[in-house]
Order: C-alpha cells, then structure tokens, then sequence
C-alpha cells in the first residue's frame, strides 16, 4: 500500500515538470519579451530585473526553464498586467469558489443523474429509457455557455424564480442555475454509466434470488442491484471531477462567478498573458492532482483493485 | 465488420436515421448555402434592427441589423471545418504516434506515453486557451488548438490497440517473413486497428465543434465581422431578454449539429465495438 502510494507520487513528479515545460513553451512562443509577458508591464523594476536574472533571455533555453521551475517553486506567477495584483494572490482567493461551485454541481450531477440511469434501467426498452438515452446525448451536446443562458432566460428573466447571476454574498439561491448549467455535462454520462451498469447487475443470479426470496422491487433494485452497480458510477464521477474547471470557465462568465474562471476570461479579454497562463498551470495542477487523489482513494476502497495492482 | 451498417438497418433506428439527414443537410448548407440565402452575412441594415423572426428575416436580425439566418448559414462553415479538419489532423498524429509507442514497446513506449500523458494531464478547454491565447487568433489558431488538445487521447488509444495486435499470430507471421516495421504498422496493423480508431474518431467530432464553439464564445477563435455560431452567442449575449432569437439560434445550430455527431458515434460504437459500451 505504501509502496503503491510512493510509487503513483513519484510518478506524479514527471507530469507535474510537463506541464510546466508545456506552460514555459507557450509564454516562448508569445510574440515580444517572455518576461514581460510572465510579469506584466507595471511590475516594479526589481521584480522584473529579477525574473529577467532567472529567465536570463540570452541563456539557453533548458537553463530558462530551470530558472522558470524555480520561479515556480516560490509561487511567483508574475502580476496582472492590468491590476499590477499578484496572481497567485488572486489564484488561491478565487479557486474556493470555483470548488463550491463545482461541488454543487457534483451534487446535482451526481443525484440526478443516478436516478436517471436507475429509472431508465429499471423500464428498460420503453419510451421512458430511450428518451433518458436521448436526452443524455443532448446533456454533452449542448454548448455549456448556451445552456447557461437558457437556463437563466427561462428561471430568471422569464419566471423570476432565481437571481440571474452574481454570487449574493453566499445566498444559496445564487449557486442554483450556475450548478446546473455546470453539473449537465457530467450528469449525462452518470446517467448512462448507471444505466448500463444497473442493467448489468439486473441481469444477475443475486437478483433473481433476492426477488424469489420475496423481497420488494423497490428493495431489489435500490439495496441489491444500485449498491453492486455503483463501482463504475463512483469511478466515473472521481475520474470527471477535473472536468468541472473547463465547464467552471464557460458557466462562471455566464453567471458572473467569481471564480478561477471568470478570472481566465478577464485575462483573455485583456490579452493578460500573466493571467492566462496562470489559471492554465493551477488549473492543469489541480486536475492532476484530483486524480491521484481519486487514484489513491480507490486503491483504500476497493480491495479488486488492490489485487490486480499487486498481481 | 462493416458490413453490420447496412442502409436497411439504418432505415429502422430513427434517431440516427434522422441525424444522418441533418449531417447531410449541413453539409449542404456549408456548401450551397452562402448562394441561397437573401442578405449579405456582414452588412448592417441601419433599418431593420433587433427584428423579431418575420417572413423578410426567417430567423430575425441582432443588434446592427445583420440576417442572423446568413449569419449562421457561414457560419456552418467554421464550425464543420474546424470540427473535422481538427479530428482528421488529431488522428493522423495520434495514429503515428500511438502505432509507434504501441509496437516498439519498451523505452520508445514509456517515453511516448508520458508525453501523451503530459497533454492529458491539462484540462482540455484550459489547455486550448493556452495554445489559442498566445497565436495571433483566427481559423490556425482554433484548428491547431484543437488539434493538440485532441490527438494524445486518440495516441493512447491507438497504443492500446496496437499492443494487443502486435501479440497475433499473424503479425508474427509477417515479421518471420521479414517485413519491415514499417510494412507491419501500416499495411497490418492499421488496417485492422481502422475500424475502432474511425470510431473513436467519430465520437470526438462533435466534442471538437463545441471546444471550438467554446473558444469562439470566449474570443479567441475566428475573430468578428467573420460569423461564427460560438460568438454569435457571445456578442448578443446582453440582448438574451429582450431579443433571444439573436443568442437561441446559434446556440440551436450548434446543439442539433453536435447531437447528430453523437448519436451517429454512438451508433457506430455499438455496431462496430460492442466492448466499448457504455
């Protein structure tokens, strides 16, 4: 087991310097001064001729990417160029809202979308099941931003049951549309993954003898055949969890949320390099991170997988 | 294999009946289209602005008085383009590059692998910002974007295809017979590795037009006066309430046309991989 957890950390270690040399060949590759680009134009001299000493542009190129790592290492992201703010000061205040975002989204996705796939499992080939199916294809086809707006054109333009956007200073009412519009995506493949996988322990001798011993269909299908079905569903939903940051960026300029992706979009409408490129890195670090963590996770959860690790 | 899609069969499975058409008609529109429809995509018509749907505006017009039904007429054209030009472009690389890893193994392999690995670490949106924002943007930039962000999901397919091919009897076969690595890959290998990389193909068109649709909406693709479906959305955004034809539109195109990819994908998975259901 600790072998195991030292081993996926170690490998992390690869993944973590790619991305950073993926990041580090993009700001080459902007037109102009790299490290202007990196800092922002109204940095103070020090911070420029300091980063300028690490990024060194007449060094070669792997001795600047070394120097970047270090830069790296002491959380310098650079400034805004428009706010002249620390970005990773505004990174790690905007990201806790981002992770409330997404986890109510998590929610919505994760009840909604099980009692879809259970429902459509349980009347198999009826009209119910397919236009479930169907409507799970149009959840990962409709553009997120478009849904955004619907969603907030009909609930709050039309009917005026909800806030359009803004945060409301936590009002919980805030977070409903901008969680729905951000949890779709992912509710449609839980719906589906539940389906299949419901239909698969449906199809099992358990469940024929659960049913002969008498228990009721509600007893049969919710205790029996969902608790044996749920594995794939729960890996599904691990392994979609840093997908959210792509949604997070469409849905939270929707909404006005103030978020990690509000904040990228801030800084593509400024042309902020800096900025862009800082939410790309957090981003890119929080989503690998996300999954060795639901790596890890399985490896205590579920003793099948331990097994085949070990093999 | 393929023989399983046969036009009688298809004739009986409505939805992907149906989303055969709408592909076809698309098509046709992104062709022909630009020479049927009645206004010019760009012009502003001073005298008929925010116009609701009417018989002179089919789908109304948005806030400077451009034909929003020609609007989205060229603007089909970025959309189809970018989604299959990208698709094509990110499986020949992930093709190359997954044949490769796949089939010399070792040291070759883990190096390769990490390298997808790297580009699937990078959440695909965020990532596609990245590349977009630092390219002057427009029609390469998009296309590019999208095409790195897509070919190391198709390379690690192809690497896992690959790696259980090279095991069969009958590459063995060709390999005492001394053909080249070459010679085994792509006369032996690929082809019957085709059937599941086309699907795996077809099920990302429709995820490439809306990452496109998404970078449009954000400003970083094709750039204005040009129409695009995802910057329609994003420019008449502020009018969602008082005129929503001008955002419901584009937005519809965009739904109906990645639906039909996916239902078609679907289908395909099904037919021609019954492992990869899920």
């Amino acid at each position: 087991m600790v072998v195991y957890i030292l081993k996926r950390v170690f490998l992390f270690i690869p993944t973590l310097l790619g991305i950073t040399l993926i990041t580090f060949m993009l700001m080459q590759s902007l037109p102009g001064d790299p490290v202007l680009a990196m800092v922002g134009e109204r940095s103070t001299p020090e911070t420029i001729a300091r980063i300028r000493a690490e990024l060194g542009q007449n060094r070669p190129l792997p001795l600047q990417y070394l120097g970047y790592l270090k830069l790296l290492s002491q959380f310098e992201l650079g400034r805004s160029i428009h706010t002249n703010r620390k970005i990773s000061d505004d990174l790690l205040q905007k990201f806790p809202n981002t992770l409330k975002l997404a986890l109510a989204a998590l929610l919505f996705a994760s009840i909604v979308g099980i009692s879809m796939g259970v429902f459509a499992a349980v009347n198999r080939g009826t009209a119910w099941d397919r236009l479930i199916t169907l409507l799970s294809v149009g959840g990962i086809s409709i553009p997120v931003f478009w849904l955004g707006l619907a969603l907030m054109l009909l609930f709050a333009l039309h009917l005026q049951w909800l806030p359009p956007s803004g945060m409301g200073n936590g009002s919980p009412l805030y977070i409903i549309l901008p969680a729905m519009t951000l949890g779709t995506f992912s509710l449609s493949y839980i719906a589906r993954v539940t389906r299949s996988s419901m239909l698969e322990s449906l199809s099992q001798p358990f469940i024929a003898a659960a049913r002969a011993k008498g228990l009721s269909e509600a007893e049969v299908v919710l205790k029996h055949a969902l608790k044996n079905s749920l594995i794939p569903i729960v890996t599904l939903i691990g392994l979609d969890l840093g997908s959210y940051l792509n949604g997070a960026v469409l849905t939270e300029t929707i909404f006005g949320w103030d978020g990690l992706g509000r904040y990228a979009l801030t800084g593509i409408l400024g042309r902020d390099y800096p900025v862009i490129m800082g939410v790309v890195l957090f981003g890119a670090v929080i989503f690998v991170t996300i999954n060795l963590l639901v790596d890890i996770s399985y490896h205590f959860l579920d003793p099948r997988v331990r097994i085949k690790e070990t093999k | 294999m393929l023989n399983d899609i046969k036009l009688k069969n298809l004739t009986k499975n409505l939805p992907v009946l149906t989303a055969s058409i709408v592909i076809v008609l698309l098509v046709l529109m992104a062709l022909v289209g630009p020479v049927l429809v009645r206004y010019d995509p760009d012009t502003a018509d001073l005298n008929s602005l925010k116009q609701p749907p009417s018989k002179a505006h089919l789908l109304g017009t948005d806030s400077i008085g451009r034909d929003i039904l020609s609007r989205l007429v060229y603007g089909s054209r970025i959309s189809l383009s970018v989604g299959i030009i990208a698709s094509f472009l990110s499986l020949a690389i992930g093709i190359f590059f997954g044949l490769t890893a796949g089939y010399f193994g070792g040291k070759t392999e883990a190096v390769l692998s990490q390298f997808f690995d790297i580009f699937l670490a990078f959440p695909s949106l965020l990532l596609a910002i990245g590349i977009s924002a630092v390219m002057p943007p427009g029609l390469a930039s998009a296309m590019l974007a999208i095409t790195l962000v897509g070919w190391a999901g198709f390379a690690r397919l192809v690497r896992g295809i690959t790696l259980s091919l090279r095991e069969q009897t009958y590459i063995e076969a060709s390999r005492a017979l001394g053909a080249t690595p070459a010679r085994i890959l792509y006369r032996h290998i690929l082809p019957n590795a085709l059937p599941l990389i086309l699907v795996a193909g077809s099920l990302r068109v429709g995820g490439f037009i809306l990452l496109e649709a998404a970078l449009s909406f954000l400003g970083l693709g094709v750039q204005p006066p040009t129409p695009t479906w995802g910057s329609m959305i994003s420019l008449n955004r502020a009018y969602i309430n008082s005129a929503p034809w001008m955002v419901i539109f584009p937005g519809l195109a965009i739904s109906i046309t990645v639906i039909s990819f996916n239902i078609i994908g679907d289908y395909l998975r099904d037919k021609l991989d019954p492992r990869m259901q899920i």
